[in-house]
């Protein structure tokens, strides 16, 4: 499908307009054009969202460039205007907002220059949000790209998270109105697999480490594992029998909407199939978030690894 | 009971007897062979002497302990001096040959050591003080691990001062976060390790009085903004509170559940009783036992939550601080 903004349109109604999804869903992270386009009956997607029971959240970042004298590493953009920015996104009925940052793991990476200046951008952007009353979603991802093993992963997760906690501590913002989006602790896309089990361990372990309790919830990013996947994981950690004293809960983007896509292929008469598709998977992460996922939401596609290498967005 | 020979000797004085080994020997003998002490206490921090000392009978200090079941403890800086360029204020030494010294006491049986810094508020507390606090507990902490010992990581804020609760809350966010920074950078395994914060509290001369709820909810307000649910325990110092006012403040802690365990390390606020008990008289040893007992009891119920004050002696309520506190 081309990408106009029709179709963009057409898209998010399909998402957000898919009956007995949004019971599911307790928040949406829109993308500033979304924030002011409506459904085809004429009404806002923010509308249609709060009749619905979700908050509406906005993406705020400007992407990703290159850090000068790093081995192509990236700082995020964003905090010109930011300000100003939130104060017009709470207007038009936001109460979260979105920053990813990107980190990656490989020879001496990520370097320290790129933790703390990544690191200080999100905590700007907290207490920028903060400011105008939206919640900051604090999104430090490192990259599943590579071939190191989990404990690589945990590692390095813990030292970007131990200095993300720093930077927003520093910056004096309100962690009990904060959220958390990290990776799940895995090994690399090029690393052999291991069990949900084993990734509910690694991940919740790191989080023990770091995240001080003020946190009320973490939602996960999936990073380009596939649908059931992500769903897995999310299922293990939650069966988990150890100390998690926040949520522990989803995020996903493409493992959300990626057997939707395909199942609709911008055809309408695709929709309704498409639709409850898209329910499938909102309710599987639900059981999920309480440890009681079976198992069987799988559809066609819901195993495809969803990994794209570098990925930006 | 980790006293330094200097402060152990104050403690005598308070009760008339002379600052000599023997005196405090015999101090100490009556502590650790308090029978029954190890239904309510898990460890005891000991100063270097004492953990090489033994009862007048020959039995060692440390098998004493072990056999109650309380595991030893030794303290292991070596005090604070003046932090040149900041504002008066102070640094903890102690890292030299550190690593050799806690292989030996591991050797003697001690399983956890504790590292005492302080950071004052009406000092600033400037930033050089909070990093040199942060940075001297992570590497103590790093090599006490590498060593076999538990560190118990303490940062005590004074309670010197007229600051309010409120700039107490602050300055204890502000340190904490900056040593939890420093032991990840140490690589410290927070499994492993306890915390012996001061509680949140309005300083010593302010005037306005908050009531134990309140040193509650402010204190644990601060730990979950600052305390990874890695560590396991953080065990409050009394820092000059009256042995009830400790207790009470404890008890007010443990209401509901917390992601690490709440307890105490009270050195003041669970001796003070006992030492005037005793007051040297050997005739007097089994009183000042159970004066102990009492105040190890009513600690272990207030972490459970389940402690009340009815039935505590004047003697209990009595404040002990002491401006400008050294040990």
């Amino acid at each position: 499908m081309e990408n106009v903004e029709d179709n963009r349109q057409a898209l998010r109604e399909l998402l957000f307009t898919a009956p007995d999804c949004l019971q599911y869903l307790s928040g949406v992270i829109l993308f500033e054009e979304t924030l002011y386009q409506q459904a085809s009956n004429g009404k806002s997607f923010v509308e249609v969202l709060k009749e619905g029971g979700v908050i509406p959240g906005i993406k705020v970042d400007k992407g990703t460039v290159d850090l000068a004298g790093t081995d192509e590493e990236t700082t995020t953009q964003g905090l010109d205007g930011l300000g100003a920015r939130c104060d017009q996104y709470y207007r038009m009925g936001c109460r979260f907002a979105k920053w990813r940052a990107v980190l990656k793991i490989g020879e001496n990476l990520p370097s320290p220059l790129a933790i703390q200046e990544n690191a200080y951008g999100l905590a700007r952007y907290a207490s920028i949000c903060q400011q105008s009353g939206l919640v900051p979603i604090v999104e430090p991802e490192i990259l599943v790209d590579g071939e190191h093993d989990i404990e690589k992963c945990a590692a390095i997760t813990e030292v970007v998270l131990a200095a993300c906690y720093k930077a927003l501590s520093d910056h004096h913002v309100l962690l009990e109105g904060t959220l958390l989006k990290p990776n799940m602790v895995t090994p690399g896309s090029k690393a052999p697999k291991v069990s949900p089990e084993v990734i509910a361990k690694y991940t919740v372990r790191t989080l023990q480490r770091t995240v001080p309790p003020a946190v009320p919830g973490i939602m996960f990013l999936s990073g380009g594992q596939s649908e059931e996947e992500a769903t897995l994981n999310l299922n293990a950690m939650n069966q988990l029998d150890t100390k998690k004293p926040w949520t522990l809960s989803f995020s996903f983007g493409r493992a959300l909407q990626a057997s939707t896509l395909k199942i609709w292929s911008g055809k309408k008469a695709n929709v309704a199939a498409a639709q409850a598709n898209f329910l499938a998977r909102c309710k599987a992460n639900s059981d999920a978030t309480l440890g009681k996922y079976a198992g069987d939401a799988k559809g066609a596609g819901a195993d495809e690894s969803l990994h794209v290498a570098n990925y930006k967005y | 009971m980790d006293e330094s020979n200097a402060t152990c000797g104050k403690r005598l004085a308070s009760i008339g007897l002379e600052n000599t080994e023997a005196n405090r020997q015999a101090y100490r003998e009556l502590l650790v062979t308090t029978p029954g002490l190890g239904d309510y206490i898990s460890g005891a921090i000991l100063f270097e002497e004492t953990l090489y000392q033994s009862t007048l009978a020959g039995k060692k200090f440390v098998d004493c302990l072990k056999e109650a079941g309380i595991a030893p403890g030794i303290k292991v800086d070596k005090g604070l001096v003046p932090l040149a360029g900041s504002n008066d204020e102070s640094w903890c030494q102690g890292l030299d040959g550190l690593a050799a010294r806690s292989a030996e006491y591991y050797k003697q049986g001690a399983r956890f050591a504790k590292w005492r810094t302080v950071v004052s508020i009406p000092n600033g507390p400037s930033r050089l003080a909070v990093v040199e606090a942060a940075w001297g507990l992570a590497r103590y902490a790093a090599i006490s691990q590498e060593n076999g010992l538990v560190p118990i990581v303490e940062p005590e804020i004074l309670l010197d001062g007229e600051h309010n609760i409120d700039r107490t809350l602050a300055v204890a966010e502000e340190v904490w976060s900056e040593v939890f920074y420093q032991l990840a950078n140490n690589n410290v395994m927070f499994e492993g390790i306890l915390l012996k914060p001061s509680m949140v509290t309005p300083g010593a001369e302010c005037k306005e009085r908050v009531t134990p709820e309140v040193v509650a909810e402010y204190t644990l307000k601060m730990l979950k903004r600052r305390v990874p649910p890695a560590v396991p325990g953080i065990m409050f110092l009394s820092g000059g509170q009256s042995e009830v006012e400790a207790t009470l403040n404890l008890n007010a802690m443990n209401q509901s559940p917390n992601p690490w365990h709440v307890s105490f390390s009270y050195a003041r606020a669970l001796q003070n009783t006992v030492l005037k008990t005793w007051g040297g008289n050997p005739e007097k040893v089994k009183a000042a036992q159970t004066a102990l007992l009492i105040r190890a009891k009513a600690n272990s119920l207030a972490q459970l939550g389940k402690y009340s004050a009815e039935g505590e002696s004047e003697e209990a309520k009595k404040g002990m601080f002491v401006a400008n506190y050294t040990y």
